[in-house]
């Protein structure tokens, strides 16, 4: 039943973009795409942080893995062909790898950091987003590319006719991964995993007591998220061609941590909300702030495009101010109980003293 | 062995400054249990502060007293106006905050200053030292370097340990309510504990930035390395901080020979070498979890 | 004679022109939007730059010059009376959104043409993508020599002298000069020194070098790299470093007691930026002024910007101080005054009336010299930009050059051979009309 019920919210979803996709003009299709690969990533992200209680400042890490594989699988695509598997079905073999590759990954972590909680996870993780993606491409820079990184072409599919906008194209792709992704998460959230997930979030001395495997749990979390970041990274790598270290740096796991916290942890909508505040805004604010904000200040050229970015910083440190709960928390509580709420890690990062409110969860 | 000698001393040096950025991130955490993303672009603002009275006056201990003056108000500022509103939210929603902040901070920085290079006196020579006819590898300025974060981490530890107010910043930390109930000014003391952490971030800022120039994303690379330092040492524990930030800093340095490529890769390893074997840091007291 | 073509126009009929293919002569005629980007009044381009970012420091600077000298020739006339609109936006140095901000520009704000979009890692993202849409791409701001390549990439076009070639002509000089004496080389981890190490492999004799350091930008800790070159005896570094790098270098150095000769990229040493960065340390080291950047040996393919007798120089500075006064008029704005010029040369070889495929078809068919030491390579097999640079030495702040020009190929083949043709002189607008 929950499945139908996903399923058919996603098919719902999906007419409502394509017929967008013909409405806006080509930049905007990109700008969706873009966000269709960053909600991928985000999406999980929130899941690992939301629902089983761990924290990870890394998964750009996992996402530079996925686009790596993609990039690679994409050069040599040779033996795909020979296998007569072409065209979206080669891109959908592809990012499969790509998310079987990360969360081969995402469970080596796992097992390596099974024991660290709170900031001590923090910490690892901020590590892995730092050293994985320059070192390994940077050491065997004949496979990986280098610094100048790896392109990644896809070809609109010649059925569609040679008129199709390419960026439509993108966003049809990017906006179908994604939305089958999410069900996926929303089903698993519902799912035994996802109970077990929130009772070890909840207090996990008491899960394990009541016969819950807590390494297993933990270990399969980071497995999901990481696998979700790699389709997100493959997404990513697709819709803006290439693939390298530079684009993925310590900046963007921040980006995924912000977006999924600002939205609403543990909510698949607040990973929409969050995305698209990490794509939009910043886009906006250049294109606004850069214009006028210089003149407004007074400043020089030098020192005008800094304005954006701090308009940025105060957006966050707004939204965050005013909305608590995430952005799918604010959504809530103006609309009352008919949308279901977003979750709360209890045991993450706690601080001593009156214990914090906990509210029941919903995963939508 | 002029290599040793010089590898050795010359990570020593960095080290320290690891061991500051660390020790403001301890302080932080012993307080307010935050992690605070903006400590490195707090201590890269209040080195542009001083390097303006620098150029102003062309003294240069006037403009080092100016920027620990500055960070101590940065720090209780930044606690009272953005921090103290999320104090009783989600946890991740401070830390949320403190990345919104220092996205603004390095904004503003750029607003002002421009995104240019500026070069940053030190205090000292920086010509290297020679015992005999063997370099050592650290000059004047490092052995400066070394001398005030020891010197601010024994002021801490005094303060912590024998004074007063140190006594009740402890037991705010370990049970704000308690300690409100024993009349304790806890909001006052948290206050307290950010501008000392802001005051020990603007050193460290001072300090490390004739090496690295000034520019808004110039502390990015130290914070991290700082934050490692403090989680490599325990989050709870000041001695941690400074040790784990000497550890770090000697590891990259030997691991730097190999290739510039892989330091990171190092410094990630050496991270979960240590965390595997005591989770919650070298000099944590206990690893037992609050049921 | 922007006026008389205005007059001329606004006299005459208008003739309707295809967009596609259409020959823009000589002759008079009315303006019209002939391609993406024009109209009657403007030419609209765009580039992607690192304003902010740990990039941002000195390769900001460009942009602003450029659009100074594109403000300059929009006051005294334009080009055939059109104004350039000059687009550029921040993408920070990372690839993703160096994508982003092409695509806005190319679907959003239908630019003619990418001019000098900047950066390797970051170009890379959007050169395949600009050349499907057949977007000019023109006057790369990046010294790989990727961006000569006719079958892939027909609409891209390098400028600055790649990398491979500074590296022939540096190690040309390191050759003959420092004969006998140990080499270390130190340089950036990407293609900026790892093509400049392979230029400088085809002219350097292996055997002389004994040790090779790399730096990330990321991680400004180069005293393990710097005390590796120490301990192998290097006597001279030749150095592909950024301009914080080299200063850093020469900083390290003194920390550790060590005093080789350094013979670096032109990248890396404005003398200008070079001295902002090291006179703070000139009273701790018991140097004074300048002296610290003393003697650095370094090539250059502009005139030297402290050279203000070169009518060159004069010609930007006057338009520096007039419409980017705000920002030192160093190396980065000598660089992008200049492509900016060169731009200004292929569009008025494009015609009154150009397509996108006319300023491509003008480049293909050679651009005069203009402000760089040596020759350009454009040609319809050859994308490739300024062909040569002269040595010189470091002296009070001002680069002082030791001999001729010398020009090279980009292959291992090619040798490194002098020029005696002096630099042409600018015109005396300032301003190439055709």
């Amino acid at each position: 039943m929950t499945l139908l019920k996903h399923a058919a919210a996603a098919v719902a979803v999906a007419i409502i973009i394509g017929l967008l996709t013909f409405r806006l003009d080509g930049y905007r299709d990109y700008q969706i795409a873009e966000v269709a690969a960053y909600v991928v990533a985000v999406a999980g992200l929130t899941i690992l942080i939301g629902l089983s209680g761990q924290i990870s400042v890394g998964n750009g890490a996992f996402m530079a893995i996925g686009a790596y594989t993609t990039a690679l699988l994409q050069l040599h695509a040779g033996w795909l062909d020979h296998l007569h598997i072409t065209g979206t079905w080669q891109i959908t073999v592809i990012l499969i790898a790509s998310l079987l590759v990360a969360a081969v990954g995402g469970a080596a972590f796992g097992l390596a950091a099974a024991r660290l909680r709170g900031p001590y996870l923090a910490g690892a993780t901020l590590m892995l987003a730092v050293a994985i993606p320059v070192s390994v491409a940077d050491k065997y820079a004949g496979v990986f590319g280098g610094d100048q990184g790896l392109g990644v072409t896809i070809t609109t599919p010649s059925v569609l006719g040679p008129a199709f906008s390419p960026t439509r194209w993108l966003a049809w792709l990017t906006c179908a991964a994604a939305l089958i992704v999410l069900i996926a998460l929303a089903n698993l959230s519902r799912s035994r995993v996802g109970r077990s997930w929130r009772a070890l979030r909840d207090d996990e001395v008491a899960a394990s007591l009541a016969g819950l495997n807590v390494a297993r749990l933990q270990v399969l979390g980071f497995a999901i998220s990481a696998a979700c970041a790699g389709v997100g990274g493959g997404l990513l790598a697709i819709v803006s061609s290439i693939v390298s270290p530079g684009a993925y740096t310590l900046t963007l796991s921040i980006g995924l941590l912000t977006a999924a916290v600002i939205g609403g942890l543990g909510s698949i909508v607040g990973a929409v909300w969050g995305s698209a505040l990490l794509v939009l805004v910043p886009s906006y604010l250049m294109n606004v702030a850069g214009s006028h904000g210089g003149k407004l200040f007074g400043l020089s050229s030098g020192s005008s495009p800094f304005v954006p970015i701090a308009a940025y910083g105060v957006v966050l440190i707004a939204v965050m101010l005013l909305f608590p709960t995430g952005i799918q928390g604010g959504v809530r509580r103006l609309f009352g109980p008919a949308v279901p709420r977003a979750a709360e890690p209890f045991g993450l990062l706690r601080r001593r003293g009156p214990a914090s409110e906990h509210q029941e969860e919903g995963t939508i | 062995m002029q290599e040793f000698i010089e590898f050795t001393l010359g990570g020593l040096s960095s080290g320290m400054i690891y061991a500051a950025i660390a020790l403001s991130l301890v302080l932080i955490w012993r307080a307010t249990r935050v992690l605070n993303f903006a400590q490195g672009g707090m201590a890269m603002f209040t080195t542009y502060i001083a390097l303006l009275v620098i150029q102003q006056t062309g003294n240069y201990w006037l403009g080092f007293a100016v920027a620990l003056a500055a960070g101590l108000v940065f720090g209780a500022a930044v606690e009272r106006l953005v921090v103290r509103p999320v104090e009783s939210k989600p946890p991740l929603n401070a830390v949320i905050v403190t990345i919104g902040l220092l996205i603004l901070i390095e904004g503003v920085a750029g607003m002002i200053y421009g995104g240019q290079y500026k070069s940053f006196p030190p205090g000292y020579s920086i010509v290297g030292l020679k015992v005999g006819s063997t370099s050592l590898g650290i000059s004047r300025n490092d052995i400066f370097i070394a001398a005030a974060v020891l010197v601010a981490a024994a002021a801490l530890y005094v303060i912590f340990t024998y004074t007063r107010a140190g006594l009740q910043m402890r037991a705010s930390a370990f049970n704000p309510a308690v300690a409100r109930l024993l009349g304790v000014r806890v909001g006052r003391l948290l206050t307290v504990g950010w501008a000392l952490a802001g005051l020990i971030g603007a050193l460290a800022g001072v300090l490390v930035t004739p090496s690295t120039f000034l520019f808004p994303n110039s502390m990015d690379s130290i914070f991290v390395l700082g934050f490692t330092a403090a989680v490599i040492g325990g989050l709870d524990s000041p001695v941690g901080a400074v040790a784990g930030g000497l550890i770090l800093g000697v590891v990259l340095e030997y691991t730097g020979y190999l290739g510039s490529d892989v330091v990171l890769l190092f410094g990630l390893a050496a991270l979960i070498v240590v965390l595997m074997i005591r989770p919650s840091g070298l000099f944590s007291t206990t690893a037992t979890r609050r049921v | 004679m922007g006026a008389i073509a205005t007059l001329a126009s606004a006299a005459m009929v208008l003739a309707a022109c295809s967009s596609s293919g259409s020959k823009s002569g000589a002759t008079q005629g009315a303006l019209t939007a002939s391609a993406p980007g024009i109209t009657a009044t403007t030419i609209t381009i765009g580039s992607h730059q690192p304003l902010t970012g740990p990039a941002a420091p000195g390769y900001s600077e460009i942009a602003p010059a450029s659009n100074a000298y594109f403000q300059y020739v929009n006051a005294h006339g334009g080009i055939f009376g059109r104004k350039i609109v000059y687009k550029y936006l921040d993408d920070g140095y990372n690839p993703t959104n160096t994508s982003t901000v092409v695509h806005q520009l190319v679907l959003n704000d239908h630019v003619y043409a990418i001019f000098n979009g900047l950066g390797t890692p970051t170009h890379q993202a959007v050169v395949q993508y600009l050349n499907s849409q057949q977007v000019p791409d023109v006057f790369v701001a990046s010294g790989c020599s990727c961006w000569n390549n006719t079958s892939s990439y027909p609409d891209t076009f390098g400028w600055q002298l790649n990398y491979i070639r500074e590296g022939k002509i540096l190690g040309s000089y390191v050759e003959q000069h420092f004969k006998g004496k140990k080499i270390g080389y130190f340089y950036q981890n990407d293609e900026f020194g790892l093509d400049g190490v392979k230029g400088l492999d085809m002219v350097i004799p292996k055997s002389q070098v004994v040790s090779r350091q790399t730096y990330v930008p990321t991680n400004p800790k180069i005293g393990p790299a710097v005390a590796a070159l120490k301990a192998a005896g290097a006597q001279v570094i030749v150095s592909f470093s950024i301009p914080a790098f080299t200063a850093l270098l020469k900083l390290t150095s003194l920390g550790l007691n060590y005093n080789p000769m350094l013979v670096v990229s032109s990248v890396g040493t404005d003398p200008i930026t070079l001295d902002g960065l090291l006179n703070t340390y000139a009273k701790k080291t018991g140097s004074f002024g300048k002296s610290l950047s003393n003697g650095i040996i370094t090539d250059g393919y502009l005139p030297s910007v402290g050279d203000m007798s070169n009518p060159w120089i004069a010609l930007f500075e006057k338009i520096h101080n007039k419409y980017d006064a705000k920002a030192p008029f160093d190396g980065n704005v000598l660089y992008g005054m200049s492509a900016a010029y060169t731009f200004v040369e292929a569009m008025f070889k494009a015609g009154r009336n150009p397509t996108r495929a006319d300023l491509i078809n003008a480049i293909n068919a050679g651009l005069p010299q203009g402000v760089a030491v040596a020759p350009y390579a454009y040609s319809a097999t050859d994308h490739d930009g300024i062909t040569g640079a002269y040595i010189g030495m470091i002296k009070n702040g001002v680069l002082v050059p030791l001999g001729h020009v010398l020009t090279t190929k980009t292959s291992p083949g090619g040798a490194v051979t002098a020029i005696n043709a002096p630099q042409p002189a600018p015109p005396a607008s300032g301003i190439p009309s055709s």
